[in-house]
């Protein structure tokens, strides 16, 4: 039975992370964006909260991953609503409240994402309290993620790595890094592995962060590895070299998330208009045509409609992933719309707000800079658009490029 | 305007005219009407009235909610909208262009889909119908089907059902008695539920139509415009601004003096045959007036849903057609879709698609479940309206010069698209 609203028993945990993004992470949103590299410290009460809502095993309001076992199944006649339309749910009133302070939450890194998603029971069961931070793009590679030059060569009982990595969210604060390497360069894309590396392993360095645009509470770290040594058992998934997919399949859950973010990003910025609209005058009528309402409650229609469409291609991804249909083509098309959304919304959101939104007195400003980065990571929205077109016109990565 | 002129020979003949003082006004009114056409009278209606009188009305049932997530039409559903995608594959898409060019669909075609049980669906069996709750989900889900065939007959096709649908919802025991039973045998009436006018910036809650109490009834003054098949349409919803009301709806039997119909031929929908609706001096009883005040909304709700489901059928025609059309088309030695200029395009098209349709269905099953649901409908109608014009816009694009040509159907569906976020009333889930 077609039915869109979120399912009635995530309300509790709806509620629980809107109390939390409300009364958490809003009062210490603007402090941490503007003591960029200060650690959040009143996050770590708050993890504690979410391993809680995490381990309830419907997921929670961070980056729980999405994991295919072979007990989800239908609870329903067929229909399915489960961890990662929770996740989902859940993330996107946590970044209502903070989307910064969200990507700081400890044990909630993408790197988690990825653990959740390839990793085998026993890797699950040794990693899945570590707080991991997620490693792929490179100095000369970003989105072309199939040319990483990170190598990892098997050495024993280890696997030795060597390489740079950039752009790593959380790679100081995280307990281990989730890192992107090739065993054989000569193999191309089939031949890159993600291998669990812990903090504090010799010949791992945090070179640097990044001072950005937005989302400065959270850090961005560049990091090396310098003859670095794992065991063996830290490569995640299998180790023969038959695939890209078994890396790959991150995204399919991961994106979902990011598309998450940026609907909860653009929520926060749709709501604080509307209030500022409202204080100056101006209500949006869902009944009256839009072109004999005023010009900003037009252009506000214009905005939400958007969220909307973005909102829900978010939960059909998150849906499909707990019914076990497979959603790489849903999960490129939400982080797309919410890609875009997110960053047209909040832009508007500041025009619309005049000057007052433009200064640091409203969050209109900060959200603004936050949500590019949603339209960036994870795959850009170029590279969406590419995943959507190959898979619609049917065409390889070497025809459509 | 074959059928125009023929009712027009027929009433200048008429010596009742002459004895309700009528043909000086008529002639005034056929010299200034050149302009859009020759106006005649509407259709000779059947007589609607039932033996039966009075009783309660019957309204379907809300759907049970199972409080789930689910984007999984029922088995029911996924049936119907099959048989319908295969009618509109059949029926509507290969007699789209000449319906288009000869601004009426082929003969015979609206007797299928009364066939095909489109109206009755939406009727509850206690009516003669088929329907057993209210499902407006699949409402919309035949809409896009049928729309996918083509939008000007889908509309054609699905006119009769705005008036049936509305006397479902809002009509009392009375109308509910005189006119459904019409709607559910073999002959289903060309119907229309007309709430648009040709005014720029036209808000459907304050229609220009006026409505005045008389001792008996109401009298009614207005033109409706875009009314879908008027002149073969025997019952019309029309709106009207009541005095001392508000906007209201009424039902008018097309043979009712004072009511005259031409020709208002547009951009789009010609299939659809859309017409100008004359009211002039309408006197109707008082059981004309069909619902409460506080239906007028949903009356307008409902309709845009209806627009909505259509344009994410036309748009989903579109993205089937381009796809085969950019891999095959080759430029500089190989196919334009290996170009991320075109294959970017194709991608935004399923994009917005996809979003659309999805915030079209949540508020289809808002409506269905008695939930508030006029901000969802908004937003369906703004993303209808917007993202459907872009992507008819980019259907022709995508094809170049020969997309321009009535060739290939996206010059119609581009045409066709213009109509959302216009368009009010025709359509009612």
């Amino acid at each position: 039975m077609i039915n869109l609203e979120p399912p009635k028993k995530a309300g509790a945990l709806i509620n629980q992370a809107y109390q939390a993004a409300s009364q958490v992470l809003r009062p210490i949103s603007r402090t941490y964006d503007r003591a960029e590299h200060a650690y959040p410290s009143e996050l770590d009460m708050f993890a504690a909260v979410l391993d809680g809502l995490n381990s309830s095993g419907e997921g929670g309001a961070g980056a729980a991953g999405v994991r295919r076992s072979a007990e989800s199944g239908a609870a329903d006649g067929g229909n399915r609503n489960g961890g990662n339309l929770s996740t989902v749910l859940g993330t996107i009133e946590m970044c209502w409240g903070d989307v910064a302070l969200l990507l700081s939450m400890p044990r909630q890194g993408l790197g988690n994402a990825a653990i959740a998603s390839v990793a085998n029971e026993e890797q699950l069961k040794r990693f899945g309290k570590t707080w991991a931070a997620m490693a792929i793009t490179e100095p000369d590679c970003g989105s072309d993620s199939a040319a990483i030059t990170t190598t990892a060569v098997e050495d024993g009982d280890s696997y030795v790595l060597n390489g740079e990595k950039i752009f790593v969210t959380s790679g100081q604060r995280a307990d281990a890094v989730v890192v992107w390497a090739t065993v054989d360069k000569s193999l191309g894309r089939a031949a890159i592995k993600s291998f669990v590396v812990e903090k504090g392993t010799p010949g791992f360095e945090v070179v640097r962060l990044e001072h950005k645009l937005g989302i400065r509470a959270s850090d961005t770290a560049v990091l090396r590895f310098d003859n670095c040594r794992v065991p063996r058992e830290n490569l995640l998934g299998s180790p023969e070299v038959k695939g890209f997919a078994g890396v790959m399949q991150t995204f399919d859950n991961t994106r979902p998330l990011v598309a998450a973010m940026a609907v909860g990003v653009a929520r926060a910025a749709l709501e604080e208009t509307a209030r500022i609209l409202t204080e100056a005058g101006v209500v949006v009528d869902y009944d009256k045509p839009a072109n004999t309402q005023h010009a900003a409650a037009a252009s506000f229609l214009e905005l939400e409609a958007a969220y909307e469409a973005a909102y829900l291609l978010t939960l059909e991804s998150a849906w499909m992933a707990d019914n076990r249909k497979p959603n790489s083509l849903q999960a490129s098309m939400a982080k797309a719309k919410a890609g875009r959304s997110v960053v047209d919304i909040t832009l508007k959101c500041v025009e619309l707000a005049g000057a007052f939104g433009y200064t640091e007195e409203s969050l209109l400003e900060k959200w603004a800079r936050d949500s590019k980065i949603l339209d960036i990571f994870e795959g850009t929205q170029q590279i969406q658009q590419l995943i959507v077109a190959r898979r619609l016109l049917g065409k390889s990565s070497s025809e459509l490029k | 305007m074959g059928v125009g002129l023929a009712a027009l020979t027929k009433l200048a003949g008429s010596t009742m005219l002459d004895r309700a003082g009528l043909r000086r006004p008529m002639q005034n009114l056929l010299s200034s009407a050149t302009r859009t056409g020759f106006r005649a009278a509407g259709a000779a209606s059947r007589g609607f009235k039932s033996a039966s009188r009075g009783g309660e009305a019957t309204r379907p049932a809300a759907p049970g909610d199972k409080g789930l997530f689910d984007l999984t039409p029922t088995d029911e559903q996924r049936m119907i909208a099959e048989t319908v995608a295969d009618f509109a594959a059949e029926q509507l898409r290969p007699a789209a262009a000449e319906a288009d060019a000869k601004l009426a669909p082929p003969d015979g075609l609206l007797g299928r889909a009364a066939e095909l049980g489109v109206t009755q669906i939406g009727i509850p069996e206690e009516l003669g119908g088929a329907g057993t709750e209210r499902s407006v989900v699949t409402s919309a889900l035949i809409a896009e089907a049928l729309a996918h065939g083509d939008l000007g007959l889908a509309v054609a096709v699905l006119a009769p059902s705005a008036v049936s649908t509305a006397l479902v919802l809002w009509g009392d025991g009375q109308q509910q008695g005189d006119y459904l039973p019409a709607f559910v045998g073999e002959n289903v009436p060309a119907a229309a539920f007309a709430l648009q006018e040709a005014k720029p910036l036209f808000d459907p809650f304050r229609p220009a139509t006026r409505a005045r109490r008389t001792p008996s009834g109401y009298q009614l003054d207005g033109v409706k415009s875009l009314v879908p098949r008027a002149a073969q349409a025997e019952l019309f919803v029309v709106s009207a601004m009541l005095e001392g009301s508000g906007p209201a709806l009424f039902l008018i039997e097309s043979s009712t003096a004072g009511l005259t119909v031409a020709p208002e031929p547009a951009m789009g929908l010609r299939g659809a045959a859309t017409g100008l609706v004359y009211l002039e001096n309408v006197r109707v009883p008082a059981g004309a007036l069909l619902g409460s005040p506080e239906v007028f909304a949903d009356a307008v709700r409902l309709s845009r849903l209806g627009w909505a489901a259509l344009a994410t059928g036309t748009a989903k025609a579109v993205l089937d057609y381009v796809i085969p059309y950019v891999n095959e088309r080759t430029a500089f030695g190989e196919p334009i879709s290996h170009r991320q200029a075109v294959a970017f395009s194709v991608a935004d098209i399923a994009i917005e698609l996809e979003g659309m349709r999805l915030v079209t269905l949540r508020a289809a099953a808002r409506a269905e479940q008695g939930k508030p649901y006029a901000r969802e409908v908004a937003l369906a109608r703004k993303l209808a309206t917007d993202k459907g014009m872009q992507i008819g816009s980019a259907g022709v694009q995508l094809l170049g010069g020969h997309g321009f040509t009535k060739e290939h159907p996206v010059e119609r569906w581009y045409r066709d698209l213009r109509a959302i976020g216009i368009a009010e009333g025709m359509v009612l889930l």
